[in-house]
């Protein structure tokens, strides 16, 4: 408030001048509002910088760099520019690492969005208990990864987990799930699939809530039954929002690695293996930690991550505009 | 516009889906109270029909310290997160920074940066701070979680403030710094309340940082103590899962008192209104 005063005589003086000289006042006041703004950001920028781009930057320059145990800590690894991608493209898992992660990814993503619309749809009913069950659908996503992840592996063990009891109740044969190479990504991906339903659930419920009843009496009343009220109505208006919790949806799911990690550490063999549990275990999961190999896998991450994320980020602009 | 039977019979197919949902979490009860012996029966029981209390015993026994560590740094990222994000977000709701929109840009890209890439560059960083294995290192860390998400669930809610309410506090006499805590802070509650349970929860759940960064100090949270119990006795699943029913509290809790603030923030952003 020190400004009013040391401004209140010289308003006084400027009414009676000419409105020449409220210009420089205003101006003033102006710098003076900016400044005030940049304080209330400057202790973000000063965080992101020091904890968002600095950590980047280092991780960027172990990818460029021939890092060992010891040069890590005294930090005088030589520049080897490119070799470290160089190598990570020829090591042979990184071609199943990167077909999981896509794998992974988009299989995941089908089936959240498909079961949370139907879901979405199902909820929008508006029958008793209904919101209490929508929260409780929220619970999956609400766990800490680790509870998730080792309640499925117990879920999903060879010996006396309870999914192989079921499929032996319907007469099939059990599999080796987290054990065997054939199925161990699918059930990193169904537990998955089950931990991302509720944020598909919600978000779609959401959009849902903005589609006008009118059009569904008026539909009704033209004949069209569920189905078409569904094609016709419900999922053409839920374009814009599905686009966004597909890409939303795309951006996290490529970053999953908990789950990954503690369901089956990527195995058998790399049977499971994502880039980034991939790169995980090349800078920590072994004695021999090869930092810049796992940080050249991290930065190749990265990079697949912003390409839909900055398609994210156009579609919403799009919306909103 | 539905009829009441056809209410009752979409209540009883909710009923059941959202059992099937739940399946995975009824399992982690029971389990939790399998006596260890029956632990490997075929057919596996059903139902907790010789409850026992073993597991929940090896919590109080082995985890007390990790659970204490988790909420000392699910607290400190909450207090780190609102205190950056808070005004942060009023700056950029209502005082129009320069750089504001690169700024707000940066914080979206932020969020999409994998974790295990920020924590492999947070490894070299923190060993030449030497803030590794300690549990102030581990909430700075964890707050890069929640900051991007806080800032921007800030600056929506504060847009929403009307300006009349800004301009009459200034026209009071209260300066920038009195307006944003006396009149924008009390105004935005919904916003603090689901910036705070976030962070606490995304602290409260981190593995890859707590591995990476907080592996062999003497604060380490209890996703590393479940993980501890996994790699150590894969034998005990009684124990392992009350340890998760355990970790799983708060976000129990966090449902039952604050579900409309846990829906607002999963659909922040991804929805216009």
């Amino acid at each position: 408030m020190t400004l009013a005063r040391v401004d209140r005589p010289r308003r006084a003086a400027a009414a009676k001048a000419a409105a020449l000289d409220a210009l420089p006042l205003r101006r003033r006041r102006r710098r003076r509002s900016r400044l005030t703004a940049l304080a209330f950001v400057a202790p973000l920028i000063a965080y992101l910088a020091a904890f968002y781009l600095y950590p980047l930057y280092r991780n960027l320059d172990l990818s460029l760099r021939d890092y060992t145990v010891r040069s890590f800590v005294s930090g005088d690894a030589p520049f080897t520019g490119w070799d470290n991608f160089r190598t990570v493209l020829d090591d042979p898992t990184f071609g199943p690492a990167l077909r999981h992660t896509l794998v992974f990814t988009f299989v995941s993503i089908a089936f959240q969005y498909v079961v949370g619309l139907a879901l979405a749809v199902f909820f929008n009913r508006h029958f008793r208990l209904a919101p209490t069950l929508r929260a409780l659908f929220l619970i999956p996503w609400l766990l800490p990864l680790i509870v998730s992840a080792s309640t499925w592996s117990w879920m999903f063990n060879s010996e006396s987990g309870v999914v192989d009891y079921a499929l032996h109740v319907v007469g099939v044969d059990p599999v080796g799930w987290l054990t065997s190479p054939d199925w161990a990504l699918t059930s990193v991906i169904v537990a998955n699939i089950w931990i991302g339903i509720p944020f598909n659930l919600v978000i779609l419920y959401s959009g849902l809530q903005n589609v006008p009843a009118e059009l569904y009496e008026a539909a009704a009343l033209d004949g069209a039954g569920a189905w078409q009220q569904f094609r016709r109505i419900t999922f053409p208006l839920l374009r814009p929002v599905s686009a966004i919790t597909l890409l939303l949806g795309l951006v996290y799911t490529l970053k999953v690695f908990d789950l990954i990690w503690i369901m089956s550490k990527g195995g058998p063999g790399d049977a499971s293996s994502t880039l980034a549990t991939w790169s995980y275990r090349l800078g920590f999961g072994t004695l021999l930690p090869r930092f810049g190999p796992g940080a050249a896998v991290g930065n190749i991450l990265i990079l697949i991550a912003l390409v839909f994320g900055l398609l994210y980020i156009r579609v919403q602009r799009r919306q909103e505009a | 516009m539905t009829s009441p039977r056809s209410s009752r019979r979409h209540t009883v197919i909710g009923l059941v889906l959202t059992a099937v949902m739940l399946f995975p979490v009824y399992w982690m009860l029971n389990v939790s109270l399998t006596p260890q012996q029956d632990m490997r029966r075929t057919p596996p029981d059903l139902f907790p029909l010789h409850p026992t209390f073993e597991g929940y015993r090896a919590v109080l026994d082995d985890q007390l310290p990790y659970l204490g560590t988790s909420l000392l740094i699910g607290l400190g990222t909450v207090v780190l997160t609102l205190v950056l994000a808070a005004p942060a977000g009023y700056a950029l709701a209502k005082l129009r920074p320069p750089g504001g929109g690169a700024l707000g840009l940066f914080l979206l890209v932020a969020q999409m940066i994998p974790g295990i890439v920020m924590a492999m560059g947070f490894y070299g960083v923190f060993l030449d701070l030497g803030l590794l294995d300690s549990w102030w290192g581990l909430i700075i860390a964890d707050s890069t979680i929640a900051v991007p998400f806080g800032v921007m669930i800030f600056t929506a809610f504060m847009s929403g403030i009307p300006g009349e309410l800004l301009s009459a506090a200034r026209i009071d006499g209260a300066g920038s710094l009195r307006t944003f805590w006396s009149v924008v802070l009390p105004v935005s509650r919904n916003a603090v309340v689901t910036v705070s349970l976030f962070s606490f929860l995304w602290a409260w759940s981190d593995f890859v940082f707590a591995t990476t960064l907080d592996g062999g100090g003497d604060l380490r949270p209890i996703t590393l103590g479940i993980y501890k119990y996994i790699g150590n006795n894969n034998q005990e699943w009684n124990a392992i899962m009350a340890t998760a029913v355990v970790a799983s509290v708060p976000a129990a809790v966090l449902l039952v008192l604050a579900q409309r603030y846990v829906a607002a923030g999963v659909t922040a952003g991804a929805v216009k209104d």
